[in-house]
C-alpha cells in the first residue's frame, strides 16, 4: 500500500522529472539552432540506407523505450529471458552445390569445423521442379546449389548425417512440398522417428511471387498446398518449421528496410488467415511459423527492423488472430547478411560489411545465423571463404563479449525511437495493402513487384549519384585489383545428375510410379490434403517434375506480369 | 591528320530487348538495368522471367531490336549466351548485338567474347557504362 509519505515522494520524483524534460527541451532546441547552418560532411546525406531522414541526435524527448524485459510480451527485446546465455544463436551456413554427394562432403566439412546446423541450397531446376535431366534444366544442373530430383538424390546428400541429430534448413518453395517428402521419405529410411524431425523448409510462396520467383502453380493451389503441410506436419512432425516467411528475397530485390519488414509480415498474416480457414486452431500451426529477415549494412536500422517485427507479430497475433500460447506470439527467426551489399571490387572487404551485418543480426536477437562469403558475388564460395564465413560468427560468438547480455542495446533513444518508425511504417504499409483488398490482390496487379522495382532502382541512381557511398565501388577505388580464387561447378555435375537419373528410371517399379502419380492427382482433384499422395510417390521414387507435372495437369502454372 | 567524322546520329530510338534465359529468377539486376536504358531514350522491352532460348531469338527478331541484353546469375552464361547468338544468326539476324551481364567470371567474359558476344558487365557496373556501350556500338553498326 502508498502511504501518504510514498506518495509526496513520487510527486516530487516527477515534478523534477518533468522540469528536467523542460529543461532537455530547451537545451536541445538551443543546441539546435546553434547547429544550423554549420558545415557539415559532403560525402553523405545522412539518411538511412533506405533514404530515411535522420536526426543529427536522439534524446529521451524521442522515445521513452518499453518497459519490457527480454522474454516478455511483446517480445521486442528477444523472446528468450537471458537470450544467447542459455544458448548461442545457430550457425547455419547454406550452401549446396553440383551432386549430391559432392555438397555431402561440403556438409561433413562445416559440421566437423563446428558448424551447428544445415541448411541446403537447390539449385535452380530444383528450385523450379525440374528434374536435372530435363531440357529446361540445361546447363544449370548444380550451378547454384545442389540438384535434388529424387529421393535417391536426398538418401545421397545426408548420408552419414543423422536426421535426429542436426537440424536442416531447405531453401525451397514453389515445390517445398515436394523436397519435404523426400526429406521425409528419407528420414524414414535413416530410421529416424519424424516426431525428432528439427528443421525448417522455407515454403514461403508469396514472397515468390512478390520477390524471388520461384513459383510453379497460381496463387490459389499454391496456398493450398502450404497449408496442406501446415496440417500434416502440426500431426506428424511436431518440431519442424513448416514455413519461413522470408523478407531476405524483398530485401535483396531492391525493397527498403521498412517494406521489407511490412511485406514480410503480410505474407505471415496471410498464411494465419489462410490456416484458420481451413478450420485449424491458431495455435496449432503458428507456433511453428518461423521467419527470416536479410540484415543488411544501416546497422540500427536493421537492429530496429529485427525488434520491430518481433513485436507488431506478437501484437497482431494475439489481438487480431485470437492466439493465446506464448509459443504463437514469439516470432523465432534466422538471419542473413545481404547478398546484395557485397561488392566484386576489392572482394576482402565484404569480410568487413559480413562481420557489421551480423553483429546487427545477434543485437537484434536472431535464433540462427549465415554469414556470407567474400567471394560471393562473384560465385559460389571456396572452402577458405566458407571457413572464414564461419569464424567471422565464431569471433562474434566467443570474443566480442555481445552474447553475453540480452538486447544490449535496449533503451537507447535512437534505436528505440527507429524501432517505434518502423513499426509505425509497417503499419501504414498494411493500410495501404488493406485498401486493395489484401496481399493476394496486390499480388496479382503486380503492386509489390513494382514498388521493389521502384526502391532498386532508386538505390542505383543513388549510388551512380554518389549520394550512397560503397566502398571500393563509388569510392576509394583501386586502379589495379589482384583477381581472388574462385569455385567452378563444371559440367561434370550435370553429366553424372544425368546418368543417376537414367539409372533411377531404370531400377525403380515403373507401375507403381504410375499408380501412386495417379493417386496424387486424385487428391488434387478432389481438394483433399496431398501431402500423404506425395510423401507416397516420394517413397516410390517418383521424380521432382513427374511430381510437379501430376499437379500441374490439376492447378495450371503462374503467369507473371511483367513489367519493370 | 585526318579525322573521321562521327557518323550521322540515328533518327530513331536504338530497341532493346532485356531477357531473363534460364531458370534463375534474380531479376533485380534485368529491372535496374531496364529502366535505366530507357530512361537513356532507348525503347526497352523486357521478357520477364524464365524464359528459353528459342522464346528470346524469336521476341528479338519479331519486335524487330537492335540489341539483345541477357541478364545470368545462375552460371548457366557458357551455354546460354552461344545459344542465344547461335539461333539470332540461324534467323538471319547476324547483325543483333547480344549482350548482357550477371555473375560471370572474367575468364568466361573472355572466352564469350572469342565467341561472338558483346561486351558483358559484371557487379558494380554503373548503368552509364552500359548505354554508353550500346549508344558507341550504335553509332558505328547501325544505319542513321
Amino acid at each position: 500500500m502508498t502511504t501518504p509519505t510514498d506518495r509526496d515522494e513520487l510527486l516530487e520524483r516527477l515534478r523534477t522529472r518533468e522540469a528536467e524534460i523542460a529543461d532537455l527541451r530547451t537545451r536541445l532546441a538551443a543546441w539546435e539552432a546553434a547547429q544550423a547552418g554549420q558545415p557539415v560532411r559532403r560525402d553523405t546525406d545522412f539518411t538511412s540506407l533506405s533514404g530515411r531522414e535522420l536526426a543529427p541526435v536522439y534524446t529521451a524527448l524521442d522515445a521513452a523505450g518499453p518497459l519490457e524485459l527480454p522474454g516478455e510480451y511483446p517480445y521486442t527485446r528477444g523472446i528468450h529471458p537471458t537470450m544467447y546465455r542459455g544458448r548461442l544463436w545457430t550457425m547455419r551456413q547454406f550452401a549446396g552445390f553440383g551432386t549430391a554427394e559432392d555438397t555431402n562432403r561440403r556438409y561433413k566439412f562445416l559440421l566437423e569445423r563446428g558448424q551447428t546446423g544445415l541448411s541446403v541450397a537447390f539449385d535452380f531446376p530444383t528450385l523450379m521442379g525440374y528434374d536435372g535431366d530435363h531440357p529446361r534444366s540445361e546447363g544449370e544442373v548444380g550451378k547454384c546449389g545442389v540438384a535434388i530430383s529424387s529421393l535417391a538424390d536426398m538418401e545421397t546428400l545426408f548420408d552419414g548425417i543423422p536426421l535426429d541429430q542436426v537440424s536442416v534448413s531447405m531453401t525451397i518453395n514453389g515445390p517445398a512440398a515436394m523436397l519435404f517428402c523426400f526429406f521425409v521419405a528419407a528420414a524414414e529410411k535413416q530410421g529416424v522417428p519424424l516426431a525428432r524431425l528439427q528443421g525448417t523448409v522455407q515454403n514461403d510462396i508469396l514472397k515468390e511471387f512478390v520477390a524471388q520467383h520461384a513459383w510453379i502453380y497460381p496463387v490459389e493451389p499454391s496456398l493450398k498446398l502450404i497449408v496442406d503441410m501446415f496440417e500434416w506436419s502440426a500431426e506428424h512432425t511436431p518440431k519442424w518449421n513448416s514455413i519461413s516467411i522470408s523478407g531476405y528475397h524483398i530485401r535483396e530485390a531492391g525493397a527498403t528496410a521498412a517494406q521489407e519488414l511490412a511485406f514480410t509480415l503480410l505474407n505471415g498474416f496471410t498464411y494465419v488467415e489462410r490456416g484458420i480457414a481451413r478450420g485449424l486452431d491458431v495455435d496449432a500451426f503458428a507456433p511453428r511459423l518461423s521467419f527470416f529477415w536479410d540484415v543488411h549494412s544501416d546497422f540500427f536500422e536493421e537492429i530496429a527492423k529485427l525488434r520491430a517485427a518481433r513485436r507488431i507479430w506478437a501484437r497482431h497475433l494475439r489481438e487480431r488472430y485470437g492466439a493465446t500460447d506464448d509459443r504463437s506470439l514469439k516470432m523465432r527467426f534466422h538471419c542473413q547478411t545481404a547478398g546484395v551489399s557485397l561488392t566484386a571490387q576489392q572482394p576482402l572487404n565484404n569480410v568487413a560489411r559480413v562481420a557489421y551485418q551480423a553483429m546487427a543480426a545477434v543485437l537484434g536477437g536472431t535464433q540462427s545465423l549465415h554469414t556470407n562469403a567474400l567471394d560471393e558475388t562473384l560465385a559460389l564460395p571456396t572452402e577458405t571463404a566458407v571457413r572464414v564465413a564461419l569464424r567471422t560468427q565464431q569471433i562474434l560468438a566467443h570474443e566480442t563479449g555481445v552474447a553475453s547480455v540480452a538486447d544490449p542495446l535496449g533503451g537507447s533513444w535512437y534505436l528505440e525511437a527507429l524501432t517505434d518508425r518502423l513499426e509505425a511504417e509497417a503499419e501504414a504499409i498494411f493500410a495501404q495493402v488493406a485498401e486493395m483488398g489484401g496481399v493476394v490482390p496486390a499480388i496479382e496487379a503486380g503492386w509489390f513487384q513494382r514498388e521493389i522495382a521502384q526502391s532498386a532502382s532508386r538505390f542505383q541512381v543513388e549510388v551512380e549519384t554518389g549520394s550512397k557511398t560503397v566502398v571500393g565501388v563509388n569510392a576509394f577505388v583501386e586502379d589495379r585489383e589482384e583477381p581472388i580464387e574462385i569455385l567452378k561447378v563444371d559440367e561434370a555435375a550435370e553429366r553424372a545428375q544425368r546418368e543417376r537419373m537414367a539409372r533411377l528410371r531404370a531400377s525403380r517399379d515403373a507401375d507403381l510410379v504410375a499408380e501412386r502419380l495417379a493417386a496424387l492427382g486424385e487428391a488434387a482433384r478432389e481438394d483433399r490434403n496431398v501431402i500423404p499422395a506425395m510423401l507416397d510417390c516420394a517413397r516410390a521414387y517418383c521424380t521432382l517434375h513427374e511430381i510437379r507435372h501430376e499437379l500441374e495437369t490439376v492447378w495450371g502454372a503462374y503467369r507473371e506480369p511483367v513489367f519493370f | 591528320m585526318m579525322v573521321a567524322a562521327d557518323p550521322a546520329p540515328l533518327s530513331r530510338p536504338i530497341r532493346v530487348l532485356v531477357a531473363k534465359p534460364g531458370l534463375d529468377g534474380h531479376d533485380r539486376g534485368a529491372k535496374v538495368v531496364a529502366a535505366a536504358l530507357r530512361d537513356a531514350g532507348m525503347e526497352v522491352i523486357y521478357t520477364g522471367l524464365h524464359q528459353t532460348p528459342e522464346m528470346i531469338a524469336t521476341a528479338a527478331v519479331q519486335e524487330d531490336v537492335d540489341v539483345v541484353g541477357l541478364s545470368i546469375l545462375s552460371g548457366a552464361h557458357m551455354t546460354l549466351f552461344p545459344r542465344v547468338r547461335a539461333l539470332l544468326d540461324e534467323m538471319g539476324r547476324a547483325d543483333i548485338l547480344l549482350t548482357g551481364g550477371g555473375i560471370i567470371p572474367d575468364e568466361d567474359m573472355a572466352a564469350l567474347a572469342a565467341r561472338g558476344i558483346g561486351t558483358l558487365f559484371g557487379p558494380g557496373t554503373p548503368t552509364g557504362d552500359l548505354v554508353a556501350y550500346i549508344q558507341g556500338w550504335a553509332r558505328t553498326s547501325l544505319r542513321p
